[in-house]
């Protein structure tokens, strides 16, 4: 078994990388590996309650963050600096998270096999 | 060492595609392995025959095929990236397959190092 951490970084809307991110995630889940999935920068709205895309006409797939619990997918990082430097709070996020500094995501980091970064 | 790749952005747009392939053109010659090449994202667009650059200019589309034939290496497109963008096998260029993105997980598993090229 590997290590696989996914690195959210970017806005949920706007660009496709959050959403294809979000299907290599439910993929790699089937794989049997050992899966966690880390936001900062933009990435942390990602992971905002009431995200509603009605009004640019895309698909709202921000429900699937909660349903990761269902593939085992239960290992979610937050880093503090990127989410206070947005005015966000833990009670702001749709999902139980874990909330890191940087310089521990950094050593999280550090500990992986594969880093794959959106 | 073993090498996997994952392409992100599309040809002529971002470096990402070009750095890429340098990147595995130095690793070959430095005795190394890529195991495979996936496409992602944009990077799909790396895969299509229809590509015309201009004279002068380098063909990346034929640069990976060049490197499949000659080197064997695995260039994996991924299927629903590909549709979403009117990527089909009917356009793709030769030594490219389509596959899913079990084989960008697969990948990760097998090679000693993935290495992103992309935004």
């Amino acid at each position: 078994m590997k290590k696989f951490m996914f690195v959210n970084r970017k806005a949920p809307y706007g660009t496709i990388y959050a959403l294809e991110s979000l299907e290599v995630v439910l993929i790699a889940a089937t794989f049997d590996q050992d899966v966690s999935l880390v936001f900062v920068d933009d990435g942390v709205y990602e992971l905002t309650k009431g995200q509603d895309t009605k009004g640019i006409g895309i698909k709202n797939h921000s429900k699937t963050y909660r349903a990761l619990d269902g593939y085992d997918v239960e290992k979610l990082y937050v880093e503090r600096e990127s989410m206070e430097a947005r005015g966000l709070g833990e009670d702001d996020l749709i999902v139980d998270v874990e909330v890191l500094s940087s310089t521990e995501m950094a050593a999280l980091m550090a500990e992986q096999d594969v880093v794959l970064s959106f | 060492m073993k090498f996997g790749i994952l392409l992100s952005e599309g040809p002529y747009t971002h470096q990402a595609a070009d750095s890429a392939w340098q990147f595995c053109q130095a690793a070959i010659a430095k005795g190394h392995e890529i195991h495979r090449v996936f496409f992602y994202h944009d990077g799909v667009y790396n895969a299509t025959r229809l590509t015309e650059p201009p004279q002068d200019d380098r063909h990346i589309v034929n640069r990976w095929s060049a490197l499949n034939a000659e080197h064997k290496v695995d260039l994996v497109v991924c299927v629903a990236a590909a549709l979403r963008r009117g990527i089909k096998d009917e356009v793709l260029a030769p030594g490219f397959r389509i596959s899913g993105l079990g084989q960008l997980v697969d990948s990760g598993i097998k090679a000693d190092r993935m290495v992103t090229f992309g935004d």
